[in-house]
C-alpha cells in the first residue's frame, strides 16, 4: 500500500503522462483525466487488492470499471504505473496497431481492462453484474466504478441506480466524477443534473460527499468512509467534487480542455508545474 | 430418390424447447444464470426460476442494464442467459450489444422469443424483423434461429457449451416438432430432403414450411433439396454450395426482411463462389401487422404456397 508521501511522487508524473500521451497523437481527453488522477492512483495504489497477474474473472480480487471511458490517459498511466504493463507502451497510446485505443478495451488483451468504455452510459450495469457474481461466488471483494456526471445523462444509469438501490447491491462503490462540466459547457447549461446526491439516495443508495475530489488524504477518508458503509443492503456512492484539468494552471475551471490536445508550448508549461518524478516513458 | 416423410408427435412453440434446455442446464451446470426482463412467463424461464432462485434474476423492464448485468457477470465465469422478445434483445439494445458484449467479446447468451409476425396480434411495434441483420453484423457474434421445439432444446445447451456471445432466436406459435432424431451443431446445417431441381435453404418457423413446400413440388415433378441452415453466421457455406452446386437454383426461406437475413448472406458466397439464380422468401422491406400467425404468414408470403411459387419461378430463371 503506497503511503501518502508515495501518492504525492505518483500523482505529478501521472499527469505528465496523461500530457505527453495526449500531445503526442494530438488527440483524446486531458480535462477528466487530470481531474480523476488523484482518485485513480489512490484506488489502484491504496485501496484495491488485485494480482497484476492478470485474469479476466478477478476471483477474490477488488475490481475497478471505468465507466467514462474517455479518459483513458488517467487510466492507462495508472495501470502502467502500478505494473499491470511496461510504462513504455503509453507511448503507443491511440497509435496504430495499439492496445491502448482511444477508449479502453479487452479486444487487444491489455491487461488491466475488462470491458470496453466509451459509449457511455454502460459502465454501471456492467460494475452491478461483476458485483452480482461475486455474491454468487462468495467473494467478499469490492467492486468499484467510475461515471462522469455528465454520463448520468444517459438512461442505462438509471436503469442501473434503481436495480442496486431495489436489490441492495451492497459491494458496489460507484464514484462520480462530479466536476460539473461536460463537452459543451456546464452541466447545468447543458442539461442540469439537480439534486445528485438527493437523486441517488431516493433510489436507495448511501452517500458519501468528497468535496476535496483532488487532496490525497480527503479521497482516502472518502474510500474508506464507503468501505466502512458498505455490506449493508445498500449500494454506496461517493459524489467525488474535481477540478477538471487539475494541476495545469489554463486547464482548469474551464470545460475547454476535455477533449483538446495542448500545443507544444502549452505542453512545456503544463509539464513545468509538474515535476518529472518516477522518469517519464 | 424417394420423399423422405417427416412425423411429429405434437405441435409446440419453439420457446418452450428453449425454457426446458435453460431449466436441464439449470441442473447440469452451476455457471449458468439466467436474466430475464419481465418476461419470465413468455421465455418460459419459470421452471429455471424455481429451480434455482439464486441464480435467476429479474431486472425489470430496463433490457439495456440487463445486457450491461450479463456482461458484468461474465466477470467470474457466469454463463448468463438473458431473455426477453426479439426486438427487446436486439433493436432496443444495440449499443449496448454492441460496445459491452460483442466487442468486449463476453461469453452472453442472448435468447430471443416472440421474433418475427408470428408473434401475431400485437402488431408491428413488437415484431422485428431486422434482428438477424442486426446481430449477424456484430464481428464474433454466432447467431441461431432454430426450426422447432427440439432444435431449440439442443441448441440451448449447445450455445451453454460454446464460448462467446450467441444469439439465439426462437418464437411464439405452435409448430411441428421433427427434429428429435437429428443432430445439433452449431454452424452444421442439416441435409433434410435430397433433391436434384433446386435447394430450398429455410431457417426457423419457415423450415416445415420447405419440408410441406417440397411435398408439392414432389408432387409436380420437381425434386427439392431442403436444407436447415439453424445457424446463421457462422454460414455452413460448403453445405450450401455442394448442394446448389447440383441444383443449380436456391430458395432461401425465413421469417425476416430480406434485407439483412439468411438469404442475403447465402447470396453473399453464391456471388463468390458460385453465380445461381435465387429467390428469397422473406419480407420485402415492410413492418408486421396485426393478425393470426397462418394469416400474417399468408400475407406476406411465408408459407409453403409462396415457396412453391417461388422455387417454380427460380427454376424457370436456370440456364
Amino acid at each position: 500500500m503506497a503511503t501518502v508521501a508515495q501518492l504525492q511522487q505518483l500523482i505529478p508524473q501521472v499527469r505528465r503522462d496523461i500530457l505527453r500521451m495526449v500531445h503526442q497523437v494530438n488527440s483524446g481527453h486531458p480535462g477528466g483525466s487530470l481531474g480523476c488522477a488523484e482518485f485513480i492512483a489512490v484506488l489502484y495504489n491504496h485501496v484495491m487488492k488485485y494480482s497484476t497477474e492478470f485474469d479476466m474473472d478477478g476471483k477474490n480480487e477488488d475490481l475497478f470499471f471505468l465507466s467514462n471511458g474517455h479518459i483513458s490517459p488517467v487510466f492507462y498511466s495508472v495501470l502502467a504505473r502500478s505494473g499491470f504493463f511496461p510504462v513504455a507502451e503509453l507511448a503507443t497510446f491511440r497509435k496504430l496497431n495499439s492496445r491502448l485505443q482511444g477508449h479502453p478495451t479487452t479486444h487487444e488483451g491489455l491487461p488491466g481492462v475488462r470491458i470496453a468504455s466509451g459509449s457511455l452510459g454502460q459502465g454501471m450495469s456492467v460494475a452491478i453484474g461483476a458485483a452480482e457474481a461475486k455474491k454468487l461466488n462468495n467473494d467478499s471483494r469490492t467492486v468499484y466504478s467510475l461515471h462522469g456526471d455528465g454520463e448520468l445523462q444517459e438512461g442505462q444509469n438509471w436503469e442501473a441506480i434503481m436495480y442496486a438501490g431495489s436489490k441492495g447491491i451492497d459491494n458496489l462503490i460507484s464514484t462520480i466524477d462530479y466536476n460539473k462540466q461536460q463537452i459543451d459547457g456546464s452541466t447545468n447549461d447543458v442539461l442540469a443534473l439537480g439534486d445528485v446526491g438527493a437523486k441517488l439516495e431516493a433510489f436507495g443508495w448511501i452517500v458519501i460527499d468528497v468535496k476535496k475530489g483532488n487532496d490525497i488524504e480527503a479521497i482516502i477518508a472518502g474510500l474508506e468512509a464507503a468501505k466502512a458503509a458498505s455490506g449493508k443492503q445498500k449500494p454506496v456512492a461517493i459524489l467525488l467534487h474535481t477540478e477538471m484539468g487539475n494541476g495545469v494552471d489554463f486547464m482548469m475551471h474551464t470545460h475547454a480542455w476535455h477533449g483538446k490536445a495542448p500545443s507544444d508550448e502549452q505542453l512545456a508549461t503544463a509539464l513545468s508545474q509538474n515535476e518529472e518524478t518516477l522518469g517519464d516513458y | 430418390m424417394g420423399l423422405k416423410e417427416y412425423t411429429f408427435t405434437e405441435k409446440i412453440d419453439t420457446r418452450s424447447g428453449f425454457g426446458v434446455g435453460l431449466a436441464e442446464l439449470g441442473q447440469e451446470n452451476p455457471e449458468v444464470v439466467a436474466l430475464c426482463a419481465d418476461l419470465t412467463g413468455s421465455l418460459k424461464m419459470n421452471a429455471f426460476k424455481d429451480a434455482h432462485p439464486d441464480r435467476f434474476f429479474q431486472i425489470g423492464i430496463a433490457e439495456a442494464n440487463m445486457m450491461g448485468i450479463a456482461a458484468g457477470m461474465t466477470i467470474g465465469g457466469k454463463i448468463p442467459f438473458t431473455g426477453t422478445f426479439a426486438n427487446f434483445s436486439t433493436g432496443r439494445v444495440y449499443d449496448q450489444i454492441r460496445q459491452s458484449i460483442a466487442y468486449s467479446h463476453k461469453n452472453v447468451k442472448i435468447c430471443a422469443s416472440h421474433a418475427g409476425v408470428t408473434l401475431g396480434e400485437d402488431g408491428a411495434t413488437h415484431q422485428i424483423l431486422e434482428d438477424l441483420g442486426l446481430m449477424k453484423m456484430l464481428p464474433g457474434m454466432t447467431v441461431i434461429n432454430t426450426c422447432d421445439f427440439e432444435q431449440t432444446r439442443k441448441a440451448t445447451h449447445a450455445i451453454a457449451a460454446h464460448y462467446g456471445p450467441v444469439y439465439l432466436r426462437f418464437g411464439r406459435p405452435s409448430v411441428p416438432n421433427f427434429t428429435t432424431e437429428l443432430p445439433f451443431e452449431i454452424g452444421k446445417g442439416i441435409l433434410l430432403q435430397e433433391g436434384t431441381d433446386i435447394t430450398l435453404v429455410a431457417t426457423g418457423h419457415l423450415v416445415w414450411e420447405a419440408l410441406e413446400a417440397a411435398k408439392s413440388l414432389y408432387a409436380l415433378g420437381i425434386r427439392a433439396e431442403v436444407i436447415n441452415i439453424h445457424t446463421i453466421k457462422p454460414l455452413d457455406d460448403a453445405l450450401i454450395l455442394q448442394s446448389v452446386k447440383k441444383t443449380g437454383a436456391v430458395v432461401s426461406c425465413e421469417e425476416h426482411n430480406y434485407l439483412g437475413g439468411l438469404g442475403e448472406s447465402i447470396a453473399r458466397v453464391l456471388a463468390e463462389q458460385h453465380p445461381t439464380p435465387q429467390g428469397f422468401i422473406a419480407t420485402q422491406d415492410t413492418f408486421g401487422e396485426s393478425g393470426t400467425p397462418a394469416q400474417l404468414m399468408e400475407k406476406y408470403g411465408l408459407n409453403a404456397d409462396a415457396i412453391v411459387r417461388k422455387a417454380q419461378e427460380v427454376i424457370a430463371k436456370k440456364a
